[in-house]
């Protein structure tokens, strides 16, 4: 029984409007060249396969079901991914294991088979199992299980490139050979060597991760023995919401708001610049916890609407994001109204003014078209300091739920384990990857966006 | 320009009372004054006419915005509202649900907090302008495209894993400063290193980069290509023309967010251990101190028009062509 | 001027290594230099105290300050176990005399429902002075110096330091009286008045009496009004001469006595109520609230919540002796070296505000505390099993000199099933076999090994060891839920709690009549890091039944507020012993002491006359063969019903410097530092040899700045040669 979650629709929501968008772009040529120099920077297009294999994550992420459980009636809420990934979400062990650990990381008391109790490392009930003597067998069970799965990702990456190389020479109309040598050495028009080399990076290591993780824990358990890995995909998904929702819920009357001031002045001008100076003057922790703290509230008193956890974290979740839109919205707000207050008074608004055309229509036919690279710009690079933030607010408890994978709340308990000796640092160093590639991914889009569409901005947003 | 400052002085209260009934108003959809007295009357043993008892020595026993049972004024005055709220105006911050005084509070925190603020900006400045110029010296090389990449993965790395990394090697592996904690006078100095150096290294990416597209800027323009062809060096160019020109927009940059030192930072404080404003505010929404919550919102929204007012009147000081009216 | 002020920097990162190499004190002493040596402990605290006045302060970390303060007429001996009541400011632990309704005497044998009345006669020793304080300093005439001030006079003073004199008197029998008195001060909110006021003869009235005055007296002169309390009298208290006072208790309440040993019924002098109410101070945070004024061995010198605390010996204090004796372990563990020695050891207590457990154990380990908890988190570090099974300090530690002492506490930690639910509470057999297969399933042994490292002692029933009617062995373990296998108990396998699970009409989790599975939420006010795994924990558990579990984590006001209205399902919650009887734990289940409504600590709501019958029976017995039989039947009435998954008892391990001496866990007593003792020369040696800092990384750091440097200027050259083209 399918399970939609408020983010899910609004992730889907988003994705329709890219899509729709990216129609638009394709039929436009002033869009389409601005994206075209983007695609050309090969830093952008490697930053942007690495954001398309974790957006495809989430989206897997992001279809939920209840499936039905064994002997009728229905189990708890799980996506798509998770139903994929079943064995690295059941395969939970007692408590910490280090990555590719055989035996837990904390002593217990163990019985041997004679009725002796000796304390040490206990085996892992997953991570190994198939190994009799793990100490000898491992570094060469995983030696052979990582070259397998390089030589099936080399396979794959082979094909790939051979049909992304056929297309090319169909259209530019080369022989193969000629076009392999073209990617090879960099001319290609647009940046085809690092796309595929980016890609075949991605695979190669997707094909470890499945391969290996199907044997061990890769990147070892946490405190309850679950796995970190499943955590960290897990928490991509949370990452990529709250860095795009944030910004699409407020969207609107950000728009809405700074065009009307611009445009109109005098009071709607007043009106909407004491908004956004009274709100960006209340330190944001304090609205965001007020915010948090209502909504569990609401909760509190309607308990029968939320009948699992994964519906309280979600509702919770979008909260969050609405309520980190409400602080970052005043900032594009601004933005727009400043450049619609230039704009106004350029000619062909003017002249449609003059026309005696409605104001609604001006706004909607000349201005928000005009802006709309400003608020491109804007979404893309509040992206990656959303993505932080949910990490410092998980530490002050004013985060997504605690029952969400999300790399805040990885942070946050791995404050605990670095002070445990010996040190358990695998959780971190996991949220630490995943995150970090994600941010760096966006960071470096962002640059490549802002460059092509308005390097002007670069003062006003960088 | 002082008629321009007056008015906007008085443009600020509006502001003001909007922030404050914001602030009521979120606070008290999510705590009743029950809730509150119940949080500071502790675990045991809590009986329903301690409650009432704790509501009426704090004066939340009253109606929150409207009392329909008194006459006239009254009807506005008599409210938790009017009387938690009013004297704010007058910077009298009154006392903290716990009894203490918030006012004598914030004059004490406020100077740990600028002791780790005013160095981590001013040395931060000094590192960031430092680079920033380096990598402008260097434009279209190879180590400019290094240093970029440089700073882009220094901004994705959360300010967290700096805090927490430099606790752990500095503090615990090495030994050489203490680990979190603070001795107000003199001694203070080997507690603010640390987080001081945190505040630094955690900004260089965002400041470097910002600062070197300034610099860049300011190298595009007419007056440079002038003095280039004049024949001046390089390093006279990047020092006396563009380093001096760029200060502008850097300078009042800061000049935005000075007022808000004094609030202090969020999360080097309560990692650390140090008693500035930023922990107090964590620790007041904690433990649901509405006093404090209030007082720091307001004290924050106050320093924020402050910082907007400096903004205009530094403009008008760098750029004499600029007119406030 | 760049390179000006980088040269600068430069030379006063010279400056700064070369200053660090010379000094004595290590460089991450956190500290000042000055103190090196000196006699000082040095603890921590985590939470900010909310209230230090005796008539307020119902909690932990506050009593951590104010029971060395305050001196109650009774104390716990420090080594006794079982927990024993010995005079501290009284001469003798009293004994009560029974009267019937018409006051006359009853023999002290006489039947519970036959006593109106129980007389407690105190006598006090008459050589207290209070710590020395502005509150009693007089000036040439004999007049109160700071009794009647002005606003103006109040001017440059922010601490209880800035006023010049002090002074001090002899503490008398009225004072006693006095504090019972403020108990029921309208302005003072005591969380004891609602339990006092059902048994001190006349309390309730007393605070209905005072309230009316209370308030004429606040219209006349502001919050800080001044209300004389020696005016009023209150009948259950009095002086009956300078040596002698007399509590009249109604009914028979044996464990009154416990209650003398808690600073609620210390000593307060009239004086500092009349001092602190005076105009302006409240605005300085000069309340008792804050500074107390007690004859302790210690007193309150320095008062920064958000910093630091400091307690200085107390220089009137009466003077106390080291125990003599102890139980026979003692000797042995060094405890009783300092027999008959006068106390306190140390002259100064420093506690230092210590919110996050990380920090307080890394410099626990560098010796700048002197003891620690054990974090679960640091466990394997410190602790190891030795081959019998018991705890003991890792080589690690041990070569530190670092020594563990261990104690079970006297609390219980559980999960509740609120009684008022629908599916889990009620008294039918359906929904108690449910509770019992759930109480098999969430396996507390695996929680206390993850999340307590083995610091506990899985729960049978709702008393801990130590205390009156706690049964060791086989005829103490919870039969619902353990077998009794080769000599210890054993949890019932899960197949068992499935059958139960089908017995009450649930078979594989699902409800046998709709086929859906049955959910059940879990209500918590958990927040923070080790939350998360926590809560996924506790799924686990549900799971093996096929219990669907939804958490729903809110904050703590929530949370109360669910428990308040009784809206929840499932709760953890804790109880930790107010003093060493059974009475303080079995009350947690008797009826009329429900949270929904009664607003009491019966959190689960569980109510069964036939308990309700044997505890308002056995609350008032003295410890006897009876009251045990009594309460091993109340036991197994609730083991049988489940209202709560008994969880477990804390076990409590701290850990102890070499130099830091005679500590012995007291789960009771609150009023222990005047017994520790360290040796401050060893510490010093200690610490310069464990906080060698290590100076390689600034060596390597500036060799890599320097290294750079000269590509750096070949690079630089060139490109200026290049750009100047």
């Amino acid at each position: 029984m399918p399970v939609v979650l408020w983010t899910d629709a609004l992730l889907y929501l988003l994705v329709l409007m890219v899509l729709v968008y990216a129609l638009r772009v394709r039929r436009r040529e002033h869009l389409r060249a601005p994206w075209r120099r983007v695609m050309q920077s090969p830093l952008a297009v490697g930053a942007a396969v690495v954001l398309g294999v974790y957006v495809l994550i989430a989206l897997a992420d992001s279809l939920h079901f209840r499936p039905m459980a064994k002997g009728g009636g229905h189990g708890e809420v799980i996506s798509v991914f998770d139903y994929l990934v079943t064995p690295l979400r059941t395969r939970t062990e007692k408590t910490y294991s280090a990555p590719f650990a055989t035996h837990l990381y904390a002593k217990e008391i163990i019985e041997l088979g004679d009725g002796r109790e000796v304390r040490g490392y206990p085996r892992l009930v997953y991570g190994g199992a198939h190994l009799n003597e793990p100490q000898a067998q491992r570094a060469w069970d995983i030696l052979r299980t990582s070259l397998r799965a390089l030589v099936e990702a080399a396979l794959v990456s082979l094909m790939l490139s051979l049909l992304v190389l056929t297309i090319l020479a169909r259209r530019s109309g080369t022989t193969l050979r000629e076009s392999l040598r073209r990617v090879l050495g960099g001319r290609t028009r647009g940046p085809w060597r690092t796309f595929l080399g980016t890609t075949a990076l991605l695979i190669a290591l997707l094909f470890l991760l499945v391969e290996l993780s199907a044997d061990y824990h890769v990147l070892g358990t946490d405190k309850v023995g679950q796995d970190v890995l499943y955590e960290a995909i897990k928490s991509i998904r949370t990452g990529l919401i709250i860095g795009t929702l944030s910004t699409l819920v407020m969207l609107p009357f950000a728009i809405i708001l700074g065009v009307a001031a611009g445009y109109f002045r005098g009071w709607v001008d007043d009106i909407v610049q004491y908004l956004y100076t009274t709100l960006n003057s209340i330190p944001s922790v304090l609205l965001i916890a007020a915010v948090i703290l209502m909504i569990q509230v609401y909760m509190a008193n309607h308990p029968e609407s939320f009948s699992s956890v994964t519906q309280r974290a979600d509702l919770r979740l979008l909260f969050l994001c609405i309520v980190l839109g409400i602080t970052s919205w005043t900032n594009l707000c601004r933005l727009l109204r400043g450049e619609v207050l230039k704009l106004r008074e350029v000619d062909y608004v003017q002249a449609a003014a003059a026309f005696g055309v409605r104001h609604g229509n001006i706004m909607l036919r000349h201005l928000v078209p005009n802006v709309m690279h400003i608020v491109l710009i804007m979404v893309v690079l509040d992206f990656s300091g959303l993505v932080l933030a949910e990490a410092v607010l998980s530490y002050i408890n004013i985060g997504v739920d605690p029952s969400t994978s999300s790399w805040g709340n990885m942070i946050n308990s791995a404050r605990l384990e670095l002070a445990r000796e010996p040190v358990v640092w695998w959780s971190l160093a996991a949220a630490f990857v995943f995150m970090f590639a994600l941010v760096l991914a966006a960071n470096l889009f962002a640059d490549a966006v802002r460059d092509a569409f308005d390097p002007r901005l670069r003062r006003e947003t960088a | 320009m002082i008629a321009y400052i007056i008015r906007r002085t008085l443009y600020a209260v509006p502001i003001l009372i909007g922030v404050n009934l914001l602030t009521f108003f979120l606070f008290f959809v999510v705590n009743s004054p029950d809730d509150m007295a119940r949080m500071h009357l502790g675990m045991k043993r809590v009986t329903p006419a301690a409650v009432e008892q704790w509501k009426h020595a704090h004066g939340y026993d009253q109606p929150l915005l409207w009392n329909a049972a008194a006459g006239g004024a009254a009807k506005l005055t008599d409210t938790i509202f009017y009387a938690k709220s009013v004297r704010l105006f007058m910077f009298d911050f009154g006392r903290s649900d716990e009894g203490r005084d918030i006012g004598y509070d914030i004059r004490q925190r406020m100077w740990p907090s600028l002791a780790i603020a005013i160095p981590t900006l001013l040395i931060g400045l000094l590192v960031n302008i430092t680079f920033a110029m380096l990598i402008a010296f260097f434009r279209g090389t190879a180590f400019d495209l290094a240093a970029v990449v440089l700073c882009v993965m220094m901004m994705s790395v959360s300010t967290l894993f700096y805090i927490i990394g430099g606790q752990f090697l500095i503090g615990k592996i090495f030994d050489l400063v203490p680990i979190s904690g603070y001795l107000p006078g003199i001694e203070a100095w080997k507690f603010l290193i640390l987080p001081v150096a945190v505040g630094i290294v955690s900004g260089i990416g965002m400041g470097t980069r910002w600062y070197r597209t300034i610099f860049l800027e300011e190298l595009g323009k007419d007056y440079i290509r002038t003095a280039r062809a004049k024949g001046l060096s390089e390093r006279l160019v990047l020092f006396r023309h563009a380093l001096r020109n760029a200060l502008v927009p850097i300078l009042t940059g800061i000049v935005a967010v000075l007022p808000l030192l004094f609030m202090g930072s969020l999360l080097l404080e309560s990692f650390f251990g140090i008693p500035g404003l930023g922990s107090y505010t964590i620790d007041a929404i904690n433990s649901q101190d509405f006093a404090i919550v209030r007082a720091m919102v307001f004290l924050g929204s106050a320093l924020y028009i402050i910082g907007l007012l400096l903004t205009d009147i530094s403009y008008t000081v760098v750029d004499p062509r600029v007119r406030l009216r | 001027m760049l390179n000006a002020a980088m040269r600068g920097l430069y030379a006063a990162m010279l400056v700064f290594v070369l200053v660090g190499c010379g000094d004595s004190t290590p460089w991450n002493d956190p500290y000042p230099a000055s103190q090196t040596g000196a006699n000082i402990l040095y603890s921590a605290f985590q939470e900010q105290p909310k209230h230090l006045d005796p008539a307020r302060s119902y909690n932990v970390n506050e009593a951590l300050f104010i029971a060395q303060i305050y001196e109650p007429p009774l104390q716990y001996h420090y080594l006794k176990r079982p927990y024993r009541l010995v005079p501290l400011a009284a001469t003798e632990v009293p004994e009560p005399r029974y009267l019937d309704a018409e006051f006359r005497e009853l023999p002290a044998s006489a039947p519970a429902r036959g006593i109106a009345y129980s007389v407690y006669d105190i006598h006090i020793r008459s050589d207290i002075r209070y710590q020395p304080h502005p509150a009693f300093a007089r000036n040439a005439e004999g007049a109160y110096r700071y009794h009647a001030l002005s606003r103006a006079d109040l001017e440059g003073i922010h601490e209880l330091s800035d006023f010049r004199h002090t002074g001090s008197r002899l503490l008398t029998t009225a004072d006693f009286v006095y504090q019972i008195k403020r108990l029921a001060h309208p302005g003072l909110n005591s969380p004891i008045f609602g339990l006092m006021s059902e048994y001190i003869l006349g309390l309730d009235q007393y605070a209905k009496r005072l309230r009316p005055i209370y308030d004429e007296l606040k219209r006349e002169q502001g919050t800080s009004a001044f209300l004389d309390l020696r005016e009023y009298p209150l009948e259950g208290a009095q002086v009956v001469d300078r040596t002698t006072y007399r509590i009249t208790i109604k009914g028979k309440y044996p464990q009154f006595r416990y209650w003398l040993a808690m600073a609620f019924f210390a000593a307060v002098p009239w004086e500092a109520d009349r001092f602190y109410s005076q105009p302006g101070m409240a605005e300085r945070n000069l309340t008792l609230d804050w500074y107390p004024v007690g004859s302790g061995p210690f007193m309150l010198t320095q008062n920064n919540p958000n910093l630091r605390m400091v307690l200085t010996r107390n220089p009137n204090f009466h003077g106390e002796r080291y125990p003599h004796a102890g139980v026979p372990a003692d000797a042995r563990a060094g405890l009783l070296a300092d027999a008959g020695r006068p106390l306190p050891f140390v002259d100064k207590v420093i506690f230092s505000l210590e919110k996050e457990s990380i920090p307080y154990w890394s410099k626990f380990l560098q010796g700048y505390y002197d003891a620690s908890g054990v974090s679960s988190d640091s466990f394997d570090q410190a602790i190891q099993f030795s081959g019998q099974g018991s705890p003991e300090v890792t080589p690690v530690m041990r070569r530190k000199g670092i020594e563990l002492e261990t104690a079970v506490t006297t609390s219980i930690y559980y999960m509740g099933f609120n009684m008022l639910d629908e599916v889990v509470g009620g008294r039918s057999e359906r929904a108690r076999k449910l509770r019992r297969a759930i109480s098999i399933a969430v396996d507390y042994e695996e929680y206390i090994s993850i999340f307590a490292n083995g610091r506990g002692m899985p729960a049978q029933g709702p008393i801990p060891p130590g205390i009156f009617g706690h049964r060791k062995g086989q005829a103490g373990i919870n039969r619902y839920v353990y077998d009794w296998v080769d000599g210890q108990p054993r949890r019932k396998p899960i197949a068992e709690a499935r059958r139960l699970m089908a017995q009450a009409g649930y078979p594989g989790g699902r409800d046998a009549n709709t086929g859906e599975p049955l959910v059940l939420y879990f209500d918590t006010a958990a927040a923070g890091p080790d939350s998360k795994s926590r809560l996924d924990w506790f799924r686990k558990q549900f799971a093996k039944l096929g219990i669907q579990l939804v958490v729903r984590a809110t904050d703590y006001n929530r949370f109360q507020d669910k428990m308040l209205k009784g809206t929840e399902q499932l709760f953890e919650w804790g109880w930790v012993a107010d003093y060493p009887d059974p009475e303080n734990f079995l009350f947690l289940l008797y009826g009329p002491n429900k949270k929904v409504n009664g607003n009491g600590e019966n959190a689960a709501n569980y109510s069964n006359p036939e308990f309700d019958r044997l505890f308002r029976r056995t609350k008032n017995m003295d410890n006897n063969a009876e009251r045990r039989r009594l309460t091993a039947r109340m036991v197994d009435i609730v083991q049988r019903d489940a209202p709560w998954i008994w969880g477990f008892h804390p076990e409590l391990f701290v850990l102890h410097h070499v130099w830091y001496h005679n500590l012995k866990p007291n789960t009771m007593a609150n009023n222990t530092v005047k017994y520790i003792r360290i040796d401050p020369a060893l510490r010093a040696e200690q610490r310069r040899a464990w906080n060698q800092p290590v100076i390689w990384p600034l060596i390597v750091v500036a060799a890599l700045v320097l290294a750079s440097l000269v590509p750096g200027v070949v690079a630089y050259r060139r490109r200026e040669r290049a750009a100047a083209l």
